[in-house]
């Protein structure tokens, strides 16, 4: 049971988006396309498991103070490798977001589930907890960039070549406002007050 | 880049290209500190210090030591390394020689260690290929567009919340609505004919 909830809590009752309101910078930025979505979901899911799988595995042995440092060399070392295979593989996402993908290091998120969550619990739990926050993140992103692609450009790009377009006819009703850098702060904050307004009328009737 | 280049560059730095506006790098400390004026003030400030110096500093390691080894991969590692010392060396030093700025500034230096303006700043120096001059004159700028943006954001903001704002919609909802605004102006001053 305990196990479960370490897992679920990422994606609705603590989601790092809705709930922390952690890694907006990215969650702003790449959301245009939903092939830029998953790619920056996956990248960090792959960063979080894997630097909260190895601190909580070094938890022991890392003194206190100097803690912070050994996090960000842990993460850093993981989102270079990540810069790596995605400069490698998928050269034209990660041209796209090249910045933001290095700036992962500095995504509250993970330093967040550090300090919070692997520097304190095993590492089964930990690995749990960073898939949970990990997808969270990615299908808030997902959702996101559906939204702001669809009414945008009038598609949905899913991962290369892979699209739907309902564009044909250049319908005034896609507005390239969407895409745009305002529209993706009013967005988020709209989808913010949705949250939050449904989390409290479930505390309402859970009384 | 010509004197005229130069100036063109730092101006679309503060106002068009503005890192929290347009880049959205930054957005974290934008939203947390801007609820009080005095504290967006003293975190634009510290800003400015820590991203003139580290992109300066990471301009000079890339440029003397990794590009000759080949090492170009390591940047981001290098970088951060780079910044966290750097706000610690800072710490230290405004502690010691200039105590009052320290007493103001000092709580907000550590969490700039997780600002990405900086490091995005860092990196993009490089990745444009610009020389130290440019370098120096473009992070200046953009963290200068940075202390414009928060303090405007906080006076604002202290205005929106004293308002009659819907439950769901107090806190950072509001907020990120009113920057969605700001941004709209912002992104119109590229229109001017400079």
């Amino acid at each position: 049971m305990n196990k479960l909830t370490n897992f679920t809590k990422g994606l609705w009752r603590e989601n790092p988006i809705l709930v922390s309101m952690l890694g907006l910078c990215p969650t702003l930025a790449i959301t245009v396309k939903v092939e830029n979505a998953l790619g920056m979901g996956l990248a960090v899911l792959f960063v979080l498991v894997m630097s909260n799988l190895f601190i909580s595995l070094i938890r022991h042995i890392v003194p206190d103070q100097i803690r912070i440092p050994v996090y960000i060399v842990v993460i850093a070392t993981f989102v270079s490798m990540v810069e790596m295979v995605m400069d490698a593989y998928v050269p034209d996402l990660y041209s796209r977001m090249a910045l933001f993908i290095s700036l992962i290091v500095v995504n509250c998120i993970i330093l967040g589930r550090a300090e919070a969550f692997a520097s304190k619990h095993n590492w089964l739990d930990s690995i749990l907890d960073a898939v949970g926050m990990g997808l969270g993140f990615t299908i808030v992103l997902i959702l996101i960039s559906l939204i702001r692609e669809t009414l945008g450009t009038g598609s949905i790009t899913i991962w290369g070549d892979l699209a739907l377009n309902f564009n044909k006819h250049n319908s005034p009703f896609f507005s390239e406002f969407y895409v745009s850098p305002p529209a993706a702060f009013i967005l988020l904050g709209l989808i913010l007050a949705a949250s939050k307004a449904i989390n409290s009328r479930k505390e309402v009737r859970s009384k | 880049m010509t004197f005229s280049e130069l100036i063109v560059m730092a101006f679309s730095a503060i106002l068009v290209q503005n890192v929290i506006l347009n880049q959205f790098l930054g957005t974290c400390p934008f939203l947390g500190v801007s609820g009080k004026r005095d504290s967006a003030v003293g975190m634009g400030l510290a800003v400015i210090f820590v991203i003139t110096l580290s992109s300066l500093t990471s301009w000079l390691l890339y440029y003397l030591i990794l590009e000759p080894v080949g090492m170009q991969y390591m940047s981001t590692l290098v970088y951060i390394l780079v910044i966290a010392s750097l706000v610690q060396i800072i710490e230290m030093f405004l502690k010691k020689a200039v105590p009052g700025l320290y007493r103001s500034l000092g709580i907000y230096l550590p969490l700039i260690t997780t600002n990405c303006a900086v490091l995005g700043t860092a990196k993009n120096v490089v990745s444009k290929g610009f020389n130290f001059l440019e370098t120096f004159i473009f992070s200046l700028s953009t963290a200068a567009g940075f202390l414009f943006v928060i303090y405007i954001f906080s006076t604002l903001r202290s205005k929106v919340e004293r308002g009659d704002v819907p439950k769901a919609f107090k806190g950072i909802p509001i907020a990120l609505i009113t920057a969605g605004i700001m941004a709209m102006i912002f992104a119109k001053f590229g229109l001017l004919n400079i």
